[in-house]
This record gives C-alpha cells, sequence and structure tokens, in this order.
C-alpha cells in the first residue's frame, strides 16, 4: 500500500535533488570532454561548466536558472496499491512544493498563446504513467530547460528515406540548433511508433546512461557513427567551435505502419538532470 | 582570443577593441530582460512612453534567475537563448544599447544593427547559473515586478566570465568556431 502523500514528500525531494546535483555519468562524461578538446575556449566553457556543477552540489542551488518544466516519468505497478486520493494530484502538489521549498524557478505559463500568465509554482508537471507489471511504484523526474527543448524536432519519413533519412534529419537538427541548446549535448533519438509515440521515445532515450548501446548491434552502430558525425561539425562546447558537440547519441526504436518511418530527435542540455525513487 | 576586463557602461573605445572569440570579465551595472521584458518595453516605445532605465550605453544581460535563499544576494542566474529577443533589439541597439549578453546566435538583422550601432554581442556559459551567482554583488527590481523571473534587474556584477560572440565589425564566433574545428560537412 501507498500512500499518496509519500508520492508528494518523494517527488518534492526529487524536483530538488535533481536540480543540484548532477548524474554521475554525466559528470564523467564532462571531464573526458575537457581532455578530448582541442580548442582552449572550448576548454575553458567546459571546465566553467564542471565547476558550476560542483557548486551547485556542494551548496544545493540549481545547476541552471532554468530548472524547466518538469517531466515526471511513473512506472506504476499493476498490483500497487495507491491510497489516499489522486496519484496525479499528489506528483504536481510535490512538484509545488519541491519548486517553492527548494528555491526554484516557476517557468510555466497557464496558457501558451494569448495570456502568458505564470501558474506561480510550476505546475502543471509532464506526467507520463506506464502500467508495469508488479507492486512497486517507480517515480522519475527529469526537469529540462527550454533552451534544449525548443530546439527538438519531429518528422515523419518515408520508409524508402531510410537509414540515411534518418542520419540527415539528425544532423540537420543539431545543426540548425547550433550552440543554443547549450553544447555539448545528449541527443535522443526515436524511430518508428507513431506521430505521438516517435517523441517520447526520443525523450526516454535522453535518460539512458552516457556510454550505453542499443542491443541491436545495427543501431549501435548507427549511434556511435552519429556521435562522431555531430561531433565532427565542430559546432563545439556553447556552439563557439571545438571537437565536444555531444556527449552521447541514443537512439531506440519500435514497431512502425507499413507506412511510416517517423523520427523525432530530442536534444539535452549538458545539465542532464534527473533523479528516480522505487516507492512500495 | 585575448582577455579584457571590462566597465559598464560600455563606449565606443572599449567596443571596438573587443573581438569575437575573446575572453571578458565585465564589471559594473548590467539590467536583465528577456521575453515578457521585451515585449513591455516595446509597447512602452510604441505609446511613446520613457523605458524603466536609460538604455543609452547600457548592457542587457537575457536572464530569468531563480529565486535567492535567505541571505543570497541573487539565485542561479544563467543566461537564456538570445534568439527569441531577435525581433526586439534593432529598435533598442538604435535606442542607444551597447551591449547584449545572453547564449547561442542572432539574425541577420541584429547583427546588421549592431554594425550600424556600433555594439557587441556577448555570450556566458549556458547552464553555469550557480557559478555566475558568485559574481553578482547587488540585485534589485527595476521594473514588472509581476512577470517574477522575467522582471527588470538592475545587477551590479564583478568580473563576470563571458565570450564576445558576435563583434561590432560583424565577426562571429559561431561561424569562425565551426569553419576552425568542422571536418568535412
Amino acid at each position: 500500500m501507498i500512500h499518496v502523500d509519500e508520492v508528494t514528500d518523494a517527488v518534492a525531494r526529487l524536483c530538488v535533488e535533481a536540480n543540484s546535483i548532477l548524474p554521475d555519468d554525466v559528470m564523467a562524461a564532462l571531464k573526458k570532454a575537457v581532455e578530448i578538446e582541442e580548442s582552449e575556449l572550448g576548454k575553458n566553457i567546459l571546465e566553467e561548466i564542471i565547476d558550476n556543477d560542483t557548486i551547485a552540489c556542494s551548496e544545493g542551488v540549481p545547476m541552471c536558472q532554468d530548472t524547466g518544466m518538469t517531466t515526471v516519468f511513473i512506472e506504476l505497478g499493476q498490483d500497487a496499491e495507491i491510497v489516499g486520493g489522486s496519484l496525479i494530484d499528489a506528483v504536481n502538489r510535490g512538484v509545488s512544493r519541491g519548486y517553492r521549498e527548494g528555491y526554484l524557478r516557476k517557468s510555466v505559463d497557464k496558457e501558451p498563446l494569448f495570456d502568458r500568465v505564470n501558474t506561480g509554482d510550476n505546475t502543471p508537471a509532464i506526467i507520463h504513467v506506464d502500467v508495469v507489471p508488479g507492486d512497486k511504484l517507480h517515480i522519475e523526474v527529469a526537469p529540462k530547460g527550454a533552451g534544449s527543448e525548443n530546439m527538438c524536432g519531429l518528422k515523419m519519413l518515408k520508409p524508402a528515406d531510410g537509414v540515411e533519412g534518418l542520419k540527415r534529419f539528425v544532423l540537420d537538427t543539431v545543426k540548425n540548433a547550433g550552440g543554443n541548446p547549450c553544447p555539448p549535448i545528449i541527443v535522443g533519438v526515436g524511430v518508428g511508433g507513431n506521430f505521438e509515440k516517435v517523441a517520447l521515445m526520443a525523450k526516454k532515450a535522453l535518460l539512458r546512461p552516457i556510454g550505453s548501446r542499443n542491443k541491436d548491434s545495427r543501431y549501435a552502430a548507427l549511434e556511435e557513427e552519429l556521435l562522431k558525425m555531430i561531433n565532427d561539425m565542430g559546432i563545439g562546447p556553447q556552439g563557439l567551435g571545438g571537437r565536444v558537440t555531444a556527449l552521447d547519441v541514443h537512439i531506440d526504436y519500435m514497431p512502425a505502419h507499413i507506412a511510416s518511418l517517423p523520427v523525432a530527435c530530442a536534444i539535452q542540455c549538458h545539465a542532464a538532470r534527473y533523479r528516480e525513487v522505487t516507492l512500495g | 582570443m585575448k582577455e579584457m576586463h571590462i566597465t559598464t557602461p560600455l563606449d565606443d573605445r572599449t567596443i571596438t577593441e573587443l573581438e569575437a572569440g575573446d575572453r571578458v570579465y565585465l564589471t559594473g551595472i548590467i539590467y536583465t530582460a528577456r521575453d515578457a521584458a521585451h515585449e513591455r518595453m516595446m509597447r512602452l516605445i510604441e505609446e511613446g512612453k520613457t523605458l524603466p532605465f536609460d538604455i543609452k550605453g547600457q548592457v542587457i544581460y537575457y536572464t530569468g534567475p531563480t529565486p535567492p535563499r535567505p541571505g543570497q544576494v541573487i539565485g542561479s542566474v544563467g543566461p537564456t537563448t538570445s534568439g527569441r529577443m531577435d525581433s526586439y533589439t534593432p529598435k533598442l541597439l538604435d535606442m542607444g544599447l551597447k551591449g547584449m549578453i545572453g547564449k547561442g546566435g542572432r539574425s541577420k538583422d541584429v547583427i546588421e544593427s549592431m554594425i550600424k550601432n556600433k555594439a557587441v554581442y556577448m555570450v556566458a556559459v549556458g547552464g553555469a547559473g550557480a557559478k555566475i551567482a558568485r559574481c553578482v554583488k547587488e540585485s534589485s527590481i527595476v521594473a514588472f515586478e509581476d512577470l517574477g523571473p522575467e522582471a527588470i534587474y538592475r545587477l551590479m556584477v564583478e568580473n563576470f566570465p563571458a565570450v564576445v560572440a558576435i563583434d561590432c565589425y560583424g565577426n562571429n564566433q559561431y561561424e569562425i568556431g565551426i569553419k576552425m574545428y568542422g571536418r568535412n560537412l
């Protein structure tokens, strides 16, 4: 039995922690990037990023002022019993509390087109719920800023466009993004599914550990190839030129319609924040 | 790439010495403004009203800080993407704005207006807001308090680290960098 208050407490804590503690794999990748980077300015920038993330972690302050729209991925065990109220409301209460108590920026507008008035507590969160076997509740909080979010792209390719079409789309998306998404970036690519599913796949691919490869060797090879091609573009740290543009490329796929080749390219800045917990 | 310590407000002599790719450290007053504050400033200009601060020679920093904890001057305060302000910028440059700090590229119109008005575009490291906060010694709200993080703040900064991305001659580090490090694309 999991009470919704536990969910609220967990989400509030994860929001604060995610914004100040950079995951170990990302920090290790940044340190490796300093060694690889050939541009003096690029090296300088990478060192400033590492310094910043060290300050954020030791002082418990947000590493970036854009503390994001809070994306929450939930895996709900089909045998889990949630009591005390609505799970979704509990998550949003956690976001509201975490952003208030953690002195995080509230970056959500209530209505996007006409008024654009801030909701004042960073809710609503974007919440994805997957039902899975078991009786646990897994919560993953991933705050993501708009600088990188605004540079993501999606295209419904034709099956005949194939691997070359996918590569062109990913490289064009990264090239057009330039320095805007705060390189070094992580690139998540979704292939297959349909219009709405492919974007979610690309987003989730961002959460894979840096250095992990797709189990299908063809996709793994494509990840390596795209990573090399992206780093050969010369965009570099913050887009000001250099060897390290991306820390990694992750591709995930799923079955697609016989007439479709949906591709989504999600771009994540170097402040690749996430934090997770399992309840129950 | 040279290193320069500069003070605000910016004079023409300083601006003409700055070249794309230079490391600069700013000391003095800078003003924050992002999307909503720019929109409101444009409305004031259209209505023939004065801006909340005298823009001549000033530097605008595109940022929206996190709220300060008790005892802090300011929360995290890194740059936001400058391109979103492109449509507003030439008007402000014509009125005397001399410098901007943000991140990412600028439009052709902005660059042409920078050359015409002898202005400089600098970038701070995106996602380094906790470190940049240490350079901010004083912070006060100048206008549009209701916008929260999007209000205009007057910041007193010391040795604020930035890079000249586009100089007053139109040299663009985003293009120079790709030419230097790009391989066969």
